[in-house]
């Protein structure tokens, strides 16, 4: 009997290779993983989500080992740590920040056997897959929230980094604010930093000092709401639910959920399906979502995003369909034009109604 | 005329935890110990600050408990520096890594969590003269206690004797052992009350400021505050200047933000540390020709009596 398994596996085994697989499944009790996070897993935001989907691996592949690094600054640092990992016999490494994208490559080239994931990058190889939520989804809907709720329709916005992806947010943030109110504006205030709640603090209240009676988000720590609440102005979260730190001023977050994400990715590793693919995951896979409104929320601003959010889950519309005018107000997508993934992906303009500056070298 | 005191209000708000932080480790310089640790130090007062502020509801008994707390958390460095003459260096980064770590692990549960904390509170009479008032004198007490302690500390290092035995101390420790005076003794009690400081301006970051803890939450203010006991040359008043001129600047770069003013912030982030660099080639040059300014001579190096004990 026992015999006649082991057959079974090598069949299937070799059947698969022939089908020039460039990965071997890999048996649940023997798949080590490592992840590299940015922050603190304890930041309740960004690392604190990947690290809830670490643990759902874990839930969901008993025996599957997972090893994480957590604080690994952007640059050449983090390489070390990828090292280390692989050396430990980690088949499949997790990196979870935009900034580690040149050494995941670079690590990658060297280990051509171990499995690399990308998390918010655009650069890919043999063995560097990628994955990401579309969270400007999440986003739109709750610009709708805030564009429909701002008064002085200044809406604040304190922001960790001038990349692609905060700046995508930003746009999504922004058409969704002037879809529900064409007057809003989103004032961007850059902190050049993920984490340090004190800076978030000051950013939020120059932001409020400037006019901003309501505030969005980009950075990972829950200072940001904290200071809102405590200065009586409305904020919309970002992360995880941030009605922890605004218990009366928050109205909703956008948020991750990495569960499934990580479970279809490992059930692929092990099961020898892995391909380096971009998988960017839609509002319809639940990887992304708005956590439940605060009381403070009219009925017609939820049907508002009720509608919206069952345009984009059913495919008939999203967010970067055009028209869509920058800064300046020239038109840059043209009616009935869709954004592409890639153009998406490397956002380097602002869209109108947006107030801030892109630093030239990005 | 209203930004500018919002932005020196707020010149004053973030500048109070590097204060705090410079202050209690220029009491530990000048008894000629040299401490690293003030991050990890800094971050094991706001844990403590937070978690008793949270359980006892009494933000003041958080602050107490950083204190002391601190205070014994920094006599383990003055233990491997003191008694045993170890390496100040290794020791003092090995606290900011313990520090670090230590508060990482312990602080889990209160994560997500906010507290009430300590309020503003306008300080009479006083938060009413036009300009200064709003500026200083409209923040939470534990800014006012700042402005007492390094009028306190101004005074206690020049113009008393326990100041004059404690400068002593850290200029020349042979000189004051023969004078009669416990050099181990009076560094002990100079390491574990400048801790105890250090951590209030971490329990300040927690309890006054951000009213929430999270893991790191210092994020660089220690390694600061250790660049700003050299910008001020070991003096209290100069250590307000600097950690109002580090508050300041980062408070009014974003303030420019804005309000949509387009200067490079990297530039205006530099600043400080320009003038940082620049004061410790002043002082360098200076120490060349045997003037001391305000460092204190034996920094850093452990103390053996000549006799073999």
């Amino acid at each position: 009997m026992n015999k006649w398994v082991w057959l079974l596996i090598l069949v299937v085994f070799f059947a698969m290779g022939s089908v020039a697989l460039a990965f071997d499944p890999i048996p649940a009790e023997d798949l080590k993983i490592g992840f590299v996070f940015v922050g603190p897993v304890g930041d309740g935001g960004w690392s604190y989500m990947h690290d809830q989907g670490r643990q759902a691996i874990e839930k969901a592949f008993p025996g599957v080992t997972t090893m994480y690094a957590e604080s690994v600054p952007e640059g050449p640092d983090c390489a070390r740590v990828m090292e280390q990992f692989v050396r430990n016999g980690a088949q499949l490494v997790f990196a979870t920040s935009f900034g580690y994208m040149d050494q995941v490559i670079e690590v990658a080239k060297k280990y051509p056997d171990v499995v690399f994931m990308h998390c918010s990058g655009y650069k890919m190889a043999d063995n560097v897959g990628l994955y990401f939520g579309r969270m400007y989804q999440a986003r739109y809907l709750s610009g709708l929230v805030a564009g429909s709720m701002t008064k002085s329709n200044i809406i604040g916005f304190p922001a960790a980094h001038p990349i692609p992806e905060v700046i995508r947010m930003i746009n999504a943030f922004t058409l969704g604010a002037r879809k529900a109110n064409p007057d809003a504006r989103v004032k961007v205030v850059w902190l050049y930093s993920w984490f340090d709640p004190g800076k978030e603090k000051e950013a939020t209240k120059a932001l409020i000092d400037a006019g901003a009676d309501m505030i969005g988000m980009h950075a990972d720590s829950g200072s940001t709401p904290q200071t809102a609440e405590e200065s009586g102005v409305y904020v919309i979260g970002y992360n995880n639910d941030m009605s922890s730190y605004a218990p009366t001023k928050c109205l909703t977050s956008s948020v991750w959920d990495w569960s499934t994400i990580y479970v279809d990715i490992i059930k692929k590793v092990i099961e020898g399906n892995w391909k380096p693919i971009d998988d960017w995951w839609g509002m319809d896979t639940g990887i992304v979502k708005l956590t439940s409104f605060s009381q403070d929320v009219p009925e017609e601003v939820k049907t508002l995003v009720q509608e919206e959010q069952e345009k984009i889950i059913n495919g008939t519309w999203d967010v970067f369909w055009g028209p869509i005018k920058d800064q300046n107000g020239n038109e840059k997508i043209a009616e009935g034009q869709k954004m592409s993934d890639q153009d998406i992906l490397s956002f380097s303009w602002f869209v109108e109604g947006v107030e801030g500056e892109i630093p030239v070298s990005q | 005329m209203e930004m500018v005191v919002s932005i020196l209000a707020a010149a004053v708000r973030s500048g109070t935890p590097i204060l705090f932080a410079t202050l209690g480790e220029i009491i530990i310089e000048k008894s000629g110990i040299l401490n690293l640790g003030l991050e990890g130090i800094m971050l094991i007062g706001a844990l403590t600050g937070f978690s008793v502020s949270l359980v006892s509801g009494n933000p003041w008994l958080g602050i107490m408990a950083a204190f002391i707390l601190g205070a014994l958390i920094t006599l383990i460095h003055g233990f491997i520096s003191i008694t045993l003459r170890g390496n100040q260096v290794v020791s003092g980064l090995a606290m900011t890594i313990f520090g670090t770590g230590v508060s990482s692990l312990m602080g889990k549960a209160f994560i997500g969590k906010t507290i009430p904390g300590l309020l503003k509170t306008p300080f009479p009479v006083l938060n009413r003269i036009p300009f200064v008032g709003p500026i200083f004198f409209n923040h939470d007490l534990l800014v006012y206690f700042s402005f007492f302690l390094v009028i306190f500390l101004s005074w206690f290092l020049i113009s008393t004797r326990i100041g004059l035995n404690l400068r002593a101390v850290g200029d020349s420790p042979r000189a004051a052992d023969a004078m009669g005076l416990n050099i181990n003794r009076i560094r002990y009690l100079a390491v574990a009350i400048g801790g105890g400081i250090v951590a209030i301006g971490g329990a300040y970051l927690s309890v006054a400021y951000n009213k929430m803890w999270t893991e790191s939450m210092t994020a660089g203010r220690g390694w600061i505050a250790v660049a700003l006991v050299i910008f001020a040359i070991w003096n209290p008043t100069r250590a307000a200047l600097g950690a109002y001129l580090f508050g300041g600047v980062e408070a009014f770069q974003l303030r420019l933000q804005a309000t949509g003013t387009s200067i490079p912030t990297p530039l205006l982030l530099m600043l400080p540390y320009l003038l940082t660099v620049c004061v410790l080639i002043f002082i360098s040059i200076g120490k060349g020709k045997g003037i001391l300014f305000g460092a204190p001579a034996s920094l850093g190096q452990p103390y053996f009596r000549e006799e073999s004990e």
